[in-house]
């Protein structure tokens, strides 16, 4: 397993340097002022533009650059906001409440969405199963802001169940529809995968010999099905974790979160380029981050993983 | 069939029938059949892939997949009706009253968990141990019952870090735990080798015959089943055709099907040729003038074994015969990349391997999946590049060639796989599958092509309105005679058969055999024979080359390696022959 | 029956002939009708539903992309600000916006925007996909490992996270092709990884090493043999990816990256409408509807093309 995690963590190594330099070189690397274009068509005030300058280090040669960006980035520096505030001390703040809303989400989608996908599978062809492919099928389709707002529209202005925008703290009750919102899509993904798996699980030869051998359809359930079927559903989870972060974006923005997420999206709105860049590189390095503890989480799912190679 | 004994019969089926449904309604699986097992027997049943075999044995404890459904009959099993029972009352029968070993020891233990989990599980579920020191206790004798030596070590380990053979042991290990009154074995080792296969087969006998197990054994090799039961049960169509003692079916078929497969098995083949008892072909089924007459009647392995040998001396005897392949230390190394850090380790493939095909015959090679048997093949076709040695075709030595004179070499020698649903491209009809040697090789105009191709179609008793259709409709058979009709298309002397038949049922087996002797008859070919199969062998080949380990363990002709094996190992894999412990004769 | 022997003696018993008829080995049934993969897919999808459900909405998207005067004469550029917000009347179906501009009408015109740069996605994603996968999965190797590396560093950019950094780059040069660009050219890996894994099962199929053996180069036997058996999957993919191309595309002009506010899209109305939830839902509604739907119609299509094409996934319906 210690072999398993280094080649892992070895991997990662290339695709860290890659990610960042791809981020980097899109912005840093196109003719004329990059930090001009990243402004549009606002006039940035020259004290900004200044300090920008000295912070992305242009003076130097390309290359340099972005070796001084990298060490930054590993040093845990990812420079200041448009305000002047360091991205370290936005993060501070606001990553509690994003890993708050993120976990809430996660749970929902995968215990929900496992559940479901087992019960549908088991029960293919059945009234269940042909409304939870219906419904899942429609999710999908439904962009996450279209969701945000009919949720806001339904529960929040009609109803009255929720309120439209968390107050300030955001307290987990406040959390709640968001965390829906933000499970929706890729609990629809993970209800049709955990289908599809089971039933394929279902017809293989070593669940037949677990019912030659006596055991009970009760413990052949979860032992069995559940267990191998799980190991797509993870596998999924982690490539679509990105669809989380953009849903996250969406949703904090519109929900109000004060989270990562509405920090890049207020940037986004606003046209703050350099902000931006940098939340985007956190993004994109939790990504990273979620892959690799992913990977690892596959290695314990799947022995064969762990061993062979 | 009603038995009289004085003992009561442990399971006796009266009139079986099973249906699976589709969407056009229930097709019948199983038609009507009637079985009786005295408690210690053991009972083959024989068939084809879709007689209903393995349905048969799967409906006793309920395990039939999804759409399966008993539509009739009863099941009476030690004073049980198990056809009324529940899925919850099943649930007691199977593992503690019946035990189970399935077919492919591959797919058949879950790939995540533990052996030893696997094996407690069954234990505690059945009862037989409560505890974890006792389970575990238990666990380790059951694997050590079953033959793994250090048991104890390995409860921890993964399927994957299994033998195939020490698998099967494991789920046999798992069948036999609780000690059932009745084991039922699906074609408990038709995915090993055949040395692996045998060793499995007497320790299952000796661990069954201890307990007093009886055995429901489901083949469909006739001569493993005789070998190993006392009562042989043969299935065709989903119906018993006919039913009794092993050895008196073996002897008397009386069933023309029962017939059918006797002179097509090749097991049983080598063992006629063996005794004697070739030449008085009881069983010609040329006879049988009610069997419906085609274009593809039943073939006798001996008569088209002894037809071969006829024609070949037409020509100069074998020994005068100017060699057409010969191959001198040829050598293959793999560099596979290390386990952990950075360890690279060479595997030998091939190690020196020498031998010569003359002219006209054929020369098998022979040996165990690892053995490099296939590796040499590619060579010798130059799909894979020798490390060191020559392959002298016709004298000239092919392996560094290139470019214009390799593809000359190609039209001289094709190849036709194993497995005939790889085997076509499935997107491609039957005639461009044919044709496309021809278009590759640029040989004759479109009209020209496709006349040779129906020629090709009708050498190989293939319609010619196949001409336009697509692999899928075909079963495993026709696939391969497009798969040999596609070799011959550019007229050529070699042919590198490489476990060509190996996957096809026995009586399609041995059409495509006796398809592959006329054609060697007619077109004067030169056969390189690729397989596992000894017994196939015997019917096919002048010579033989045994391979272990990537070296050629022994050579000779095909009747000196029968009659008078030099080498350990090629004893070992002529006794591994099922059937090797019958006489045969009348 | 009889008194009882001491032991058994089983009988031989043979059944009649007439129950079980011997037919021939092997025999060859020709069909009345052809059969392959897509003979046999094309059969199945036009027996469902879903499959003319979802190419009825496709062909209606594209006709109203291509002509959308025939679905509304009323100029959608044609504002009454005293319209804002303003109900459904008779000639105004669905209402007018906040500027006061018919609702129905613009999401008409702005059906070709989300076509269009759907439609250029999947051109892009499908010619990189299908290069680097197909090239990776069949020559192995060094070549794998780098174009596989190369893949594995854009997948770990998730590609709308990458469009916003480019269309924040490119802030002056916003249009279609932009914005299906900065789309296009992080979604590839996907299909990459597809085909390649297609391609690492289909490349030691048997039908492969025989025309290896005939002497067929290797690039003709990844364009006749090997790319036409393992692109199956990639239409599935290619089919599902042009929804999510449009959602992207809707979801980066909502964030205000996307097209400017001149160019109609449904991303932009619907952006410009969610201050007025409250008091004016169905300008937000409207067009969330003409775009859940189109992107419902090519997921539904790639659903009814994976179990045509899938055999295993045929079994699970």
């Amino acid at each position: 397993m210690a072999g398993y995690i280094f080649r892992r963590l070895l991997q990662a190594l290339p695709v860290l340097v890659g990610t960042t330099f791809l981020i980097y070189f899109m912005v840093f690397a196109m003719p004329g002022d990059p930090l001009l274009a990243l402004f549009g068509d606002k006039t940035p005030n020259p004290a900004v533009l200044e300090r920008l300058r000295e912070q992305y280090h242009l003076d130097q040669p390309f290359i340099v650059q972005y070796f001084l960006y990298l060490g930054g980035i590993l040093r845990g520096d990812f420079g200041t906001s448009f305000s002047g505030e360091p991205v370290t001390d936005i993060l501070a703040r606001t990553f509690p409440v994003t890993i708050r809303l993120a976990l809430m989400a996660l749970f929902i989608e995968f215990v929900l969405g496992v559940l479901i996908g087992l019960i549908s599978g088991l029960r293919k062809g059945k009234l269940f199963d042909a409304s939870a492919l219906v419904i899942s099928l429609i999710l999908i389709s439904l962009p996450i802001f279209v969701i945000a707002f009919v949720a806001q529209f339904i529960f929040g202005i009609q109803l009255g169940w929720a309120r439209t925008t968390v107050s300030a703290g955001a307290p987990i009750q406040d959390l709640i529809l968001p965390a829906f919102v933000l499970a929706s899509i890729t609990f629809a993904q993970i209800v049709r995968l955990t289908r599809s798996s089971v039933i394929e699980t279902q017809s293989l030869d070593f669940v037949r010999t677990a019912y030659g051998k006596g055991l009970s359809r009760r413990r052949i359930i979860p032992v069995h099905i559940l267990r191998n079927s799980l190991i797509p559903v993870v596998t999924y989870a982690a490539t679509d974790f990105g669809v989380l972060l953009v849903g996250a974006t969406v949703t904090e923005g519109i929900f109000n979160v004060p989270g990562v997420g509405r920090t890049l999206y207020q940037a986004i709105i606003r046209g703050e380029g350099p902000t931006v860049v940098s939340f985007v590189t956190v993004m994109v390095l939790i990504y990273l981050v979620v892959n690799l503890v992913v990977d690892l989480l596959y290695g314990l799912l799947d022995p064969r993983i762990r061993y062979v190679k | 069939m009603t038995d009289v004994t004085n003992q009561k019969p442990l399971l006796e089926i009266k009139d079986l029938q099973v249906g699976f449904k589709t969407t056009e309604g229930v097709v019948p699986a199983v038609r009507g059949v009637d079985l009786t097992l005295m408690p210690g027997q053991t009972l083959a049943i024989v068939g084809e892939s879709g007689s209903g075999k393995s349905t048969t044995a799967h409906a006793i404890i309920n395990l039939l997949p999804g759409p399966g459904r008993i539509t009739g009959g009863s099941i009476m099993f030690d004073g049980q009706e198990l056809t009324s029972y529940s899925q919850k009352k099943m649930e007691e029968v199977r593992g503690r009253q019946i035990g189970f070993v399935p077919q492919d020891p591959m797919s058949n233990l879950n790939p995540v968990w533990s052996i030893g989990f696997q094996v407690e599980e069954t234990i505690r579920a059945n009862g037989i141990a409560t505890g974890r020191k006792a389970v575990r206790e238990h666990a380790i004798q059951v694997l050590k019952e079953a033959g793994l030596a250090d048991a104890d070590k390995r409860l921890k380990q993964f399927p994957h870090q299994f033998s195939g053979g020490m698998r099967q042991r494991v789920l046999i290990g798992i069948g036999l735990s609780s000690r059932p009154k009745l084991l039922i074995a699906d074609e408990p080792t038709s995915a090993l080798d055949v040395t692996v296969q045998r060793k499995i087969l007497d320790h299952l006998e000796t661990l069954t015959r201890d307990i007093g197990t009886a055995v429901l054994f489901i083949t469909h090799d006739l001569g493993l089943a005789a070998e190993r039961a006392e009562q042989l049960v043969v299935m065709y169509k989903g119906r018993i055709v006919e039913a009794g003692p092993s050895k008196e079916i073996l002897q008397n078929p009386v069933h023309p099907y029962t017939q059918r497969l006797v002179a097509a098995a090749p097991s049983l083949a080598s063992r006629r040729i063996q005794s004697g008892t070739a030449a008085t072909p009881t069983h010609s089924l040329s006879d049988l003038d009610y069997a419906p007459t085609t274009v593809t009647e039943s073939v006798d392995l001996i008569a088209a074994a002894e037809e071969r040998l006829e024609q070949v001396p037409k020509g100069p005897s074998l020994a005068k015969r100017p060699d057409a392949i010969v191959v001198k230390d040829l050598t293959k190394v793999y560099n596979i990349r290390g386990q952990g850090k950075g360890k690279a380790s060479e595997l030998i493939a091939s190690d020196n391997v020498s031998f010569s095909v003359a002219k006209g015959t054929t020369t098998a090679l022979v040996g165990e999946s690892g053995s490099g048997k296939s590796t040499v093949a590619k060579m010798i076709l130059r799909l894979e590049d020798p490390t060191s040695g020559s392959i002298m075709i016709d004298g000239v030595d092919v392996a560094p060639l290139k470019g214009r004179p390799l593809l000359d070499l190609r039209r001289r020698m094709q190849p036709v796989f194993q497995d005939p649903y790889g085997s076509l491209d499935p997107l491609r009809n039957i005639g461009n599958t044919i044709g496309e040697p021809l278009q590759v090789h640029k040989v004759g105009d479109r009209t020209a092509r496709r006349e040779r191709v129906l020629e090709l179609l009708d050498q190989v008793a293939l319609p010619q309105n196949l001409i336009t259709r697509y692999p899928n409709e075909l079963s495993g058979g026709q696939r391969q005679r497009v798969a040999i009709a596609r070799a011959l298309a550019l007229k050529p002397d070699i042919v590198v058969l490489d476990e060509a038949v190996s996957a096809l049922d026995v009586l399609v087996q041995a059409q495509i055999l006796k398809l592959l002797a006329d054609l060697q008859a007619e077109l004067e070919l030169t056969y390189l024979f690729i397989t596992h199969d000894l017994a196939v062998v015997r019917v096919i080949a002048d010579n033989v080359c045994v391979m272990q380990r990537g070296r050629i363990v022994e050579a000779a002709s095909t009747d000196q390696v029968f009659d008078s094996p030099q080498e350990q190992y090629t004893k070992e894999l002529l006794n591994a022959i099922p059937g090797a412990g019958i006489t045969l004769g009348v | 029956m009889s008194n009882n022997p001491p032991t058994p003696t089983p009988k031989h018993f043979v059944a009649p002939l007439e129950e079980t008829p011997l037919v021939a080995i092997d025999a060859v049934n020709v069909g009345e009708r052809k059969s392959n993969l897509w003979i046999d897919a094309w059969r199945d999808m036009r027996r469902r539903p879903m499959f003319w459900i979802s190419a009825a909405i496709i062909l209606l998207v594209v006709v109203v992309a291509l002509f959308p005067n025939l679905f509304s004469q009323i100029d959608p550029r044609e504002c009454v600000l005293s319209n804002s917000n303003g109900a459904p009347t008779g000639a105004h179906l669905l209402g007018f916006n906040k500027q006061g501009c018919d609702v129905f009408s613009r999401i008409i015109h702005g059906t070709s925007t989300s076509l269009s740069v759907g439609i250029i996605v999947v051109i892009l994603t499908t010619v990189l996909g299908i290069l680097f996968g197909a090239f990776a999965g069949f020559y192995g190797g060094w070549l794998d490992s780098i174009l596989s590396r190369a893949g594995d560093i854009f997948f770990s950019i998730p590609y709308i996270l990458a469009a916003v950094v480019i269309m924040s780059v490119f802030s002056a040069y916003r249009n279609v092709f932009v914005i299906a660009l900065a789309i296009g050219i992080f979604a590839w890996p996907s299909t990459a990884r597809v085909l390649r894994a297609e391609i690492l099962r289909v490349k030691n199929a048997d039908f492969v090493m025989a025309s290896r053996a005939l002497g067929v180069s290797n690039f003709k036997i990844l364009l006749r043999h090997v790319l036409p058996n393992s692109i199956a999957p990639v239409i599935v993919v290619t089919t599902i990816s042009l929804g999510a191309a449009i959602v992207a595309e809707a979801t980066l002009s909502f964030l205000g990256v996307g097209l400017p506010n001149t160019t109609m899209s449904w991303g932009n109305d619907i952006s410009a409408a969610q201050t007025d939830l409250r008091t004016a839902p169905q300008t937000l509604i409207y067009p969330s509807i003409a775009l859940s739907v189109t992107v419902l119609a090519f997921i539904m299509m790639g659903e009814v093309v994976r179990d045509a094409l899938d055999p295993k996934a045929r079994a699970q319906r």
